[in-house]
């Protein structure tokens, strides 16, 4: 770059025979996937606001109850608390796995890939666990338009972790077909940045949603 | 038909052959029509044997010119469907006075406002627009191509997809028949049960994954590929708008997907976001889905201001004038574009506070796009102008632009609003900054980029009588629509009662049949100019003397764009590198690594396209088979790792010697 400004001052600066270098002669291919980061990080912050979207709704329909339950009739914080522990013990296995997967180890990698995975399932189990229950109280997302904004963001909230478990056996698969290339660490911090992302949304769900709920 | 009803049922949902509308003589005559349009189409490619030939070299494609040029053709397409609608409109109310009921029963004519609006800007404005974008950005910025391009294969698709399921409501069932933004309660299921609004839904849904990823794609495109030399202050203004209007997109369109979400699950699951019991609250669908909308607006006509700005230096021969108030005035739109959501419903009693916020912000934005205006017209000042049809189309902007941008302020002010909120008047203003902003941009566009694009210039001739017959078109179907609003006319009637207004839209129907002739002459336009190529052909590559990037490769350009990565010194680089003296490098060609075709993104926007039509139906083991296939597919595409080819440098050497041969010939 600062070879490329001199020519052009030069060019200003003097002799009308000197001409600016108008292209790159020694041009070195692009990295593969250059701007995927980027990209990704775009989509995050596009899906943050569906998001946005949910809590804003829930916000707002959050104490329209129609004569219903409230959340202090149906939370159990013990268990919720549990659940969030699940999610973030998952995130921390996912930096484990990241550290690994920098220093080019598969199977350590995989096996903390694996238990994250599990931790993602174990949160799963217990939130489905927990609509189940307020289901069967009676408490359905038809029930009043908070039971339908909480439903709907928490089970999006559990949809997206559905879908980082399904993309995390995906890697699983590709990394001991194709070890660590630089595709795959690509996607493995892609996915990395997509679970932690989906832990910060879960931070805002435990305080908005359970943590106030029961409060007010 | 069936014995047991139940396995009827559980197999078809609800389709059955009363869904298609085989009673109502326009539609099954429409569909005869549409029917041997097709087949003709489909016979014409099969003789020619194009199928392979159109599948290899655009279908798959993943060269962003290609799609681009594969956008704009499908807005066009769109463009006919939506003006039926509008003309159809417009006959009616010209003649349902006077106890006459017209000729169109209410609920097809609900269904005609609501489509035609829908079409408009999701099928019409949308892909134009990103065709545009699409097309001129990785040429202006010097790049060989978008961030992401087998993304942008599948957004194309995507909205090719949402696209042919609103056309299949116009056959198959109804559509939505609620306006074109859906309001509930009456989109819900409770007054809408039929499949209309499920097509509305899954149809925007569809399309909207589109486009989001495009967004994201190219504002990638522009942070990351631009060439050596450019920065933030030297990208073109075309450029620059599209990076605000990719923003507004990616930070716009998942409301839209949020809000129809949770419309879907009222309609679906039963819950109670926007009934009017159990605690719902309509309003919140208004507010969010106007969050959404009113960027839209500023997504369509921030590409419009592009296209105009670079026409404008290229026809005046000067340098853009206040580049950089220009470059400011676009951002603080992109901003103040999420600070007017309410305006569109002052109606809906927030108070005179919240009222007076949202007015005054809405007010604010005339300031940016007035400085724009000054641009412009500072830019023709002692400008040597060159009248061509893009320029033409730049002033018929500027001056009916002004107009719809002083009703917009005037519908600003809440009190007026109160009177003119849902009235003709609101009517003849979008319109009114939507064609002549958007669709006389995107005319401009097409003209200028045009040669680029194919090879050879549009008819001068048939472009100028597609422009008059447009804006005088535009003037004479709309001013009638401003002065019924400010009598107190509503929109979106069918059936009017007093005989005294009949005139007006009698004389609004003429305007639109000029609008006709309009898009008529623009589509001889295209027939003669594909007959005339020769002579109308580009070998210069820079048939307007233009100023960017662009315009430095040949017409059509190479599939790698550039052969070497350019590098800019100032913002209107070509210029710069004309003024300069600047040699085309004839030798030292290099391998070129591009990105390989893929059919991965129309096999994912087919399978869309079948689970989405089967959950308007209820047809739920098609609907799980098409959310399965779909998982599956996306996964199984990401098992191909091997996505680069390289072009080998001879074949550079000889596409360049090509262009050498065509340039001497030239006499350049």
């Amino acid at each position: 770059m600062a070879s490329v400004t001199a020519d052009a001052s030069a060019a200003e600066a003097g002799s009308a025979n000197e001409q600016p270098v108008f292209y790159v002669t020694d041009e070195h291919e692009h990295a593969e996937g250059g701007s995927t980061q980027l990209g990704f990080w775009l989509y995050l912050m596009s899906d943050c606001l569906v998001f946005a979207v949910l809590f804003a709704t829930y916000g707002v329909l959050g104490g329209s109850f129609a004569a219903g339950p409230s959340p202090k009739d149906l939370f159990d914080l013990p268990l919720v608390a549990l659940n969030t522990t699940m999610l973030l013990l998952s995130s921390i296995t996912y930096g484990f796995a990241v550290l690994e997967m920098q220093k080019n180890r598969v199977s350590p990698m995989l096996l903390w890939l694996a238990i994250t995975g599990l931790f993602g399932a174990a949160f799963l189990g217990i939130e489905l666990f927990e609509f189940t229950h307020m289901i069967l109280e009676g408490a359905t997302p038809k029930r009043s338009a908070f039971l339908s904004s909480f439903f709907t963001l928490v089970g999006t909230h559990g949809l997206h972790v559905t879908f980082g478990i399904i993309w995390m056996i995906t890697l699983i698969v590709q990394v001991r077909m194709f070890g660590l290339t630089d595709a795959n660490k690509r996607r493995l911090l892609c996915l990395s940045m997509f679970w932690h992302f989906l832990d910060v949304v879960w931070i805002g769900v435990f305080t908005f949603v359970y943590l106030m709920g029961v409060l007010r | 038909m069936f014995e047991n009803f139940d396995l009827q049922k559980a197999i078809f949902g609800r389709l059955s052959l009363e869904s298609i509308p085989y009673h109502e003589p326009i539609l099954l005559a429409t569909f005869i029509a549409v029917l041997i349009g097709g087949a003709v189409v489909v016979g014409a490619i099969t003789y020619f044997k194009l199928w392979g030939y159109l599948w290899h070299e655009w279908f798959t494609s993943v060269d962003h010119k290609r799609i681009g040029v594969m956008y704009i053709v499908l807005g066009l397409v769109m463009l006919l469907r939506g003006f039926a609608d509008a003309i159809m409109m417009r006959a009616q109310q010209a003649i349902a006075f006077n106890g006459n009921e017209g000729y169109l029963p209410a609920h097809h004519f609900d269904q005609i406002f609501t489509a035609h609006g829908v079409i408009m800007i999701f099928f019409v404005a949308m892909p134009l627009v990103t065709g545009l974008m699409n097309f001129v950005v990785p040429l202006q910025i010097g790049a060989r191509d978008v961030a992401f391009p087998f993304l942008n294969n599948f957004s194309f698709w995507m909205t090719v997809s949402g696209a042919i399921l609103v056309m299949a409501s116009l056959f198959v069932g109804e559509f939505a028949r609620t306006g074109w933004l859906a309001y509930p309660p009456l989109s819900n299921y409770a007054y809408s049960p039929d499949v209309g609004v499920d097509y509305y839904i899954w149809a925007l849904q569809i399309a909207g994954v589109g486009t989001l990823l495009s967004g994201v794609n190219l504002i990638a495109t522009i942070v990351k590929m631009r060439a050596p030399g450019m920065t933030m202050m030297k990208m073109p203004v075309f450029t620059w708008t599209s990076l605000c209007t990719n923003i507004l997109i990616v930070a716009a369109f998942p409301v839209l997907t949020g809000v129809l979400v949770l419309l879907s699950l009222d309609r679906y699951v039963g819950t109670n976001f926007f009934t009017n019991d159990f605690g719902g609250n309509p309003m919140m669908y208004v507010n969010l889905i106007w969050i959404w909308g009113h960027p839209e607006v500023y997504i369509l006509v921030l590409p419009a201001f592009g296209v105009f700005s670079e026409v404008t230096a290229t026809f005046c021969g000067k340098r853009l004038f206040g580049y950089t108030s220009m470059v400011y005035a676009t951002v603080v739109i992109t901003i103040l574009s999420y600070l007017v959501w309410l305006h569109h419903f002052f109606t809906m009693g927030s108070g005179a506070s919240v009222n007076s916020f949202f007015g005054i912000t809405t007010m604010i934005i005339s300031i940016p796009t007035g400085a724009k205006l000054f641009n412009w017209l500072f830019t023709m000042y002692r400008g040597r102008i060159r009248f061509e049809l893009p320029m033409m189309w730049t002033v018929a902007f500027m001056l009916t632009f002004v107009i719809g941008g002083m009703t917009g302020v005037l519908l600003a002010v809440p009190p007026a609003d109160f009177v003119l909120h849902n009235s003709l008047f609101l009517i003849a203003h979008f319109h009114n900054v939507i064609i002549g902003g958007v669709v006389f941009g995107m005319f401009a566009g097409i003209t200028y980029w045009f040669p680029k694009a194919i090879g050879f210039r549009l008819d001068p001739f048939w472009g100028k009588m597609s422009f008059w017959f447009w804006v005088s078109g535009f003037y004479f179907a709309f001013m009638p629509l401003y002065a019924l609003g400010l009598m107190g006319v509503t929109r979106r009637l069918r059936v009017f009662d007093d005989p005294s207004l009949q005139i007006y839209f009698v004389v609004a129907a003429f305007g639109a049949l000029l609008i006709a002739l309009g898009i008529g002459s623009f589509l001889v336009q295209i027939a003669v100019s594909i007959k005339n190529r020769e002579k109308l052909r580009d070998v210069t590559g820079d048939p307007w003397n233009a100023r960017t990037l662009e315009w430095s490769t040949s017409s059509p350009p190479p599939v790698y764009n550039f052969a070497f990565t350019p590098v800019v010194y100032d913002h209107d680089a070509w210029w710069d590198m004309k003024e300069h003296g600047y040699k085309r490098p004839l030798s030292g060609f290099k391998p070129i690594h591009m990105p390989k075709n893929t059919s991965a993104g129309i096999i994912l926007a087919g399978i869309c396209f079948v689970t989405g039509f089967a959950l308007i139906w209820y047809i739920w083991w098609l609907a799980a088979l098409g959310f399965v296939s779909l998982i599956a597919t996306a996964i199984g595409h990401t098992f191909n790792y091997n996505r680069g080819f390289s072009i080998p440098a001879q074949q550079v050497v000889e596409t360049e010697r090509e262009r050498t041969a065509l340039l001497q010939s030239a006499g350049a």
